[in-house]
């Protein structure tokens, strides 16, 4: 199977690395993975611990990551790309959690 | 912001279509900029219409219920079937959510960012010359137009199966309208489908192009660029909807 | 195509023109520009004149307010004046006077010839103008909106508001909020890509700096009121349940989420004219900004930290103690920042030579109003103190001081400063001071005595009151404020018509100011710069002119600069007017399209008001139709090529 990081025009200024072939088939494995185990443990009694939420949330938290850092590339591109997503993502989890605590749905 | 001290201004000969190529301070495409603070602003968008939904969960005076069971005719509510008291069998409302259907679907969702990705790649190494006794994975993988139709299959499928699930809520008494799970679970989930929607169209649109002149150079690895980029965003926020909306209770 | 043959070096603007000789003519140039000069006049102009609408409204309500018992309007009108007088001003007046100068001023300042997606800049206009009128028709069938101008539900729902009114609110806001959206990426990407060789982020002058801030409190405050007027729309249109109470709706859901977006807002409305005034008083300070560093700083913190005070709007509404506690303490965290720009302000002009022209008067008056009404501000921010405020006259004292004495006054100051780089002559500074003294006068008549009648109990949003209550004093002393300012309005008016063909014709270099907008002719060609400068410091033009007032700042020389651009040169002074073909520029070509597709996406929005006309064919079809007719000219738009 040919490698696919011999990228012409393609070596510019913004790409020192590139993800590869593999690394995306990589990503996509752990993508099924996961997803299976949260469905697989969802008709288990895991679901009714406390610790079923953040379980789920810190499997999703991983499969967000990996898309965004490998497929939409932000481990590799210009840092600027990563500080505008760190400012949107990050005061829109500050106003989830915010709003949240303002309707009684956590406490702090 | 750190001091991006001008540097290299890209002063590179035009490539594939003749264009100006313009100064920029930083050596990235403005519409590679633009795309990221359009997502920025996104990420406010959904967590706007998330943060609603998880308020108005278990606040809902009548059912159908998301986990829950309920009954049309009493105010009964409880986890399982055996539960659940005073109700008789015609009045019965089931758990609306369907996790083995839409487990299919976030999986169809999550392989179609493959296929967008393996899209890029294709438009990227457009013109390299296959290596030696390479096969017909290898003719496939370098094909764009065929990565970009998988893509816009998959959200084409995607967008069925929540047809699908749409119309069986609806069938089984749960609208827009029927109470705040009705409300806030389509009008999330709509939104969100609206922009896969866009993003299927946006695809065919690429194919179109692909087919009639050919995606190739810099500009259109550009173009199929911030489209990726736009498709796992709208892939990623379903994987926050499916885990907050259908697995967490 | 109109053509003219070639100006000659120096050669003044044509007649009545706010763009340079050898330019098109004609209202064709005007609809289908994209150049972010002339985007930038449409939008002075057209806010300008929502100005005087709003300002009109203003007047009937002052009037209604003037003695007791006020017979002028009926409630249900005063209703929709106040409502339309907050919409108006806000949404507009000062976001699109914001929007002027950040079209004209940004790419000028940043040394580049246009914005980054100028097609999607003339869209911006063309929304906000059909949004704008679309808001504003309704006053003319007695249906304006009328549920104030921050429109609560579920006081806005279809149970409590069932007319076309709030209809025509919420179609409106998400209208608008398109518009601003798209200006916003539009600003972020040119402010981060196109400046000059040598310009760095903190080499910008400190207005690009506060409309970038701004770009981003944009893009990030938007989003949670587009979602807030979605459930309202829904629940109006389609019966949804959001704020719904006897479904078990949250009174308190819309309020959150308007002001999420509510407080980020505000910094939008001040901002820009914060930086304005951080233009206009070094210049006529002839100093350099003191403390450049902070005021990035402070800007950036006051937006970042605008985002988790909105609560503060909603102490009175039974939060708890910890919420309430939180909020207030955010709240005063965020006045520090925004004192520390009073004091660099001060400072700047602390050992300068002063020069009173009206641009000055105006940023001066701006420093003084605005800490005015931080101070009352500030006596918000405490939960108990606010519980006697909110609601009241105080409050409205409050916002009229920094929204009046502040984004007004610093956008007025402004306009007299830039008048002569976009029309090529100055503002007549005699009327100009007659208009500046009757502002100051009437705004602090009008909205002084507020504090007081806010104090003694004078809720807000009423029609009338009764004698005997103590207010009566107070309203009749706002009401004469109001007609003093109303003509100061009716002189800068005057001014702003007249000067366009009797002002004293304007160098390049108007005022003696350091940015690189001064260092091209005025107005400017439509290339902008003939050759991209290398900037060497936060002054570049001073270092080339006055380099004694910038010995103290941090330069580099041209050669440090590995500029590869062979378009750029160092810096240098512009003062002819030359052709773009000749210079081997490409200009973007003119194009109807950006228009046609925000009439059809304002067409497509209106069609929702057929719904409640029972018509719901007519909704379907003109829905569907100009969706598929805005998607057309979309994609025609995105087919063409730019150049």
């Amino acid at each position: 199977m040919s490698d696919h990081n011999a990228h012409g025009s393609a070596a510019k200024a913004d790409h020192v690395e590139h993800p590869t072939w593999k690394q995306y088939k990589w990503v996509a494995f752990w993508l099924t993975l996961i997803t299976a185990i949260e469905v697989w443990i969802y008709y288990t009694p895991f679901k009714d611990s406390a610790a079923f939420a953040p379980t789920l949330m810190a499997m999703s938290a991983f499969k967000f990551g990996v898309v965004v850092f490998y497929y939409m590339h932000l481990k590799y591109d210009h840092a600027i790309f990563r500080r505008l997503f760190a400012m949107g993502l990050g005061i829109a989890l500050f106003t989830i959690m915010a709003l949240l605590f303002l309707f009684h749905k956590i406490s702090v | 912001m750190a001091t991006a001290v001008a540097t290299a201004g890209h002063d590179s000969h035009a490539e594939g279509h003749g264009e100006h190529v313009h100064h920029t301070s930083t050596g990235l495409e403005n519409r590679k900029i633009a795309v990221w603070a359009f997502i920025g602003s996104e990420c406010m968008l959904f967590a706007s219409l998330i943060s609603t939904y998880l308020i108005y969960k278990g606040r809902s005076r009548v059912g159908p219920w998301p986990h829950e069971w309920g009954c049309k005719t009493s105010a009964a509510v409880a986890k399982t079937r055996e539960l659940l008291q005073g109700c008789s069998p015609a009045d019965v409302m089931k758990p609306i959510l369907d996790i083995p259907v839409t487990s299919q679907s976030t999986f169809v969702l999550l392989m179609s960012s493959l296929a967008m990705v393996l899209a890029l790649a294709a438009v990227e190494t457009k013109g390299t010359p296959l290596p030696a006794g390479a096969g017909w994975w290898d003719r496939c993988l370098a094909s764009s137009k065929f990565w970009l139709m998988a893509t816009a299959v998959m959200g084409a499928t995607f967008l069925g199966y929540q047809s699908y699930e749409f119309t069986s809520f609806v069938h089984e008494g749960l609208t827009i309208k029927t109470n705040l799970f009705g409300s806030s679970f389509f009008t999330l989930t709509g939104f969100h489908g609206a922009h896969v929607t866009a993003g299927v169209l946006w695809l065919l649109t690429l194919f179109a192009i692909d087919v009639k002149r050919g995606l190739k150079g810099k500009t259109d690895v550009l173009l199929v660029d911030i489209c990726a980029l736009y498709w796992h965003f709208v892939d990623v926020v379903w994987i926050a909807i499916f885990t907050l909306i259908y697995l967490i209770q | 195509m109109a053509t003219t043959a070639a100006p000659a070096p120096g050669q003044t603007p044509t007649a009545g023109g706010s763009y340079a000789a050898g330019e098109q003519t004609g209202i064709w140039s005007w609809l289908a520009t994209v150049d972010h000069k002339r985007i930038g006049t449409l939008y002075l102009w057209t806010a300008l004149s929502f100005f005087i609408v709003g300002g009109i409204e203003a007047f009937i309500i002052r009037l209604q307010l003037m003695r007791p018992n006020g017979q002028v309007v009926s409630a249900e009108v005063y209703n929709q004046l106040f409502t339309m007088h907050g919409t108006t001003m806000v949404f507009l007046v000062i976001m699109p006077l914001s929007a002027a100068f950040f079209n004209y001023l940004i790419p000028l300042q940043i040394g580049a010839r246009d914005v980054a997606f100028p097609r999607l800049n003339a869209f911006s206009y063309w929304v906000y103008l059909f949004g704008g009128v679309f808001m504003t028709i309704p006053i003319f069938f007695g249906a304006a909106p009328n549920g104030g101008w921050f429109g609560y539900a579920p006081l806005t729902t279809m149970q409590f508001s069932g007319g076309l009114n709030i209809d025509f609110w919420v179609i409106g806001l998400q209208i608008l909020g398109i518009s601003s959206l798209a200006a916003a990426f539009n600003f972020i990407t040119t402010i981060i890509n196109m400046r000059a060789p040598g310009m760095t982020l903190m080499r910008m002058p400190i207005f690009t700096w506060m409309s970038f801030i701004v770009q981003f409190l944009l893009i990030l405050a938007f989003p949670a009121i587009t979602i807030a007027l979605v459930f309202l729309q829904f629940d109006r249109f389609f019966g949804t349940q959001f704020y719904e109470i006897a479904a078990g709706a949250d009174p308190l859901l819309w309020q959150h989420l308007f002001w999420v977006f509510g407080h980020p807002e505000v910094y939008i409305l001040i901002l820009p004219a914060f930086g304005l005034a951080s233009e206009i008083l070094p210049t006529f300070s002839k100093k350099p900004l003191f403390g450049y560093n902070v005021m990035v700083y402070s800007g950036i913190m006051i937006g970042f930290l605008g985002f988790g005070v909105w609560a503060h709007h909603m102490f009175a509404v039974g939060m708890g103690a910890t919420a309430d506690t939180i909020f207030s303490m955010a709240t005063m965290l965020i006045g520090i920042p925004t004192g520390v720009k009073i004091f660099n302000w001060i400072a700047t002009m602390w050992g300068g030579q002063i020069r009173f022209t009206v641009a000055m008067k105006f940023a001066i008056a701006l420093v003084a109003l605005f800490t005015i009404g931080g101070i009352s501000g500030v006596m918000h921010s405490s939960p108990p103190t606010d519980l006697q405020q909110t609601d009241t006259y105080f409050i409205v004292a409050h916002f009229h001081y920094v929204l009046f004495g502040g984004s007004i006054m610093g956008i007025m100051g402004g306009i007299y400063f830039y008048y002569p780089k976009m029309t090529g002559r100055y503002m007549s500074e005699k009327i100009g001071n007659w208009h500046f003294w009757l502002f100051f006068i009437g705004m602090n008549l009008t909205f002084f005595p507020m504090h007081f009648s806010g104090m003694l109990g004078m809720p807000r949003r009423i029609y009338s009151y009764d004698v005997g209550q103590g207010w009566e004093t107070f309203n009749f002393q706002s009401t004469i404020g109001v007609m003093i300012q109303g003509l100061g309005l009716i002189l800068f008016v005057y001014n702003f018509l007249k000067s366009k063909k009797t002002g004293a014709v304007a160098p390049g270099d108007a005022w003696g100011a350091g940015t690189l907008e001064w260092s091209i002719p005025s107005p400017p060609p439509e290339y902008n710069f003939a050759q991209l400068p290398v900037v060497t410091s936060r002054y570049p033009l001073w270092d080339l002119k006055h380099p004694e007032m910038t010995a103290g700042l941090a330069h580099s020389g041209p050669d440090a600069m590995t500029v590869t651009d062979s378009h750029a040169t160092p810096m240098h002074e512009e003062t002819e007017y030359k052709n773009a073909a000749d210079l081997g520029i490409p200009m973007p070509f003119p194009t109807i399209k950006p228009l046609f597709t925000a009439l059809f996406l304002v067409l497509m929005f209106s069609g929702l008001l057929f719904i409640h006309l029972d018509l719901f064919p007519v909704a379907l079809t003109i829905m569907i139709g100009c969706a598929a007719a805005f998607v057309g000219s979309l994609y025609g738009w995105l087919t063409s090529p730019l150049e």
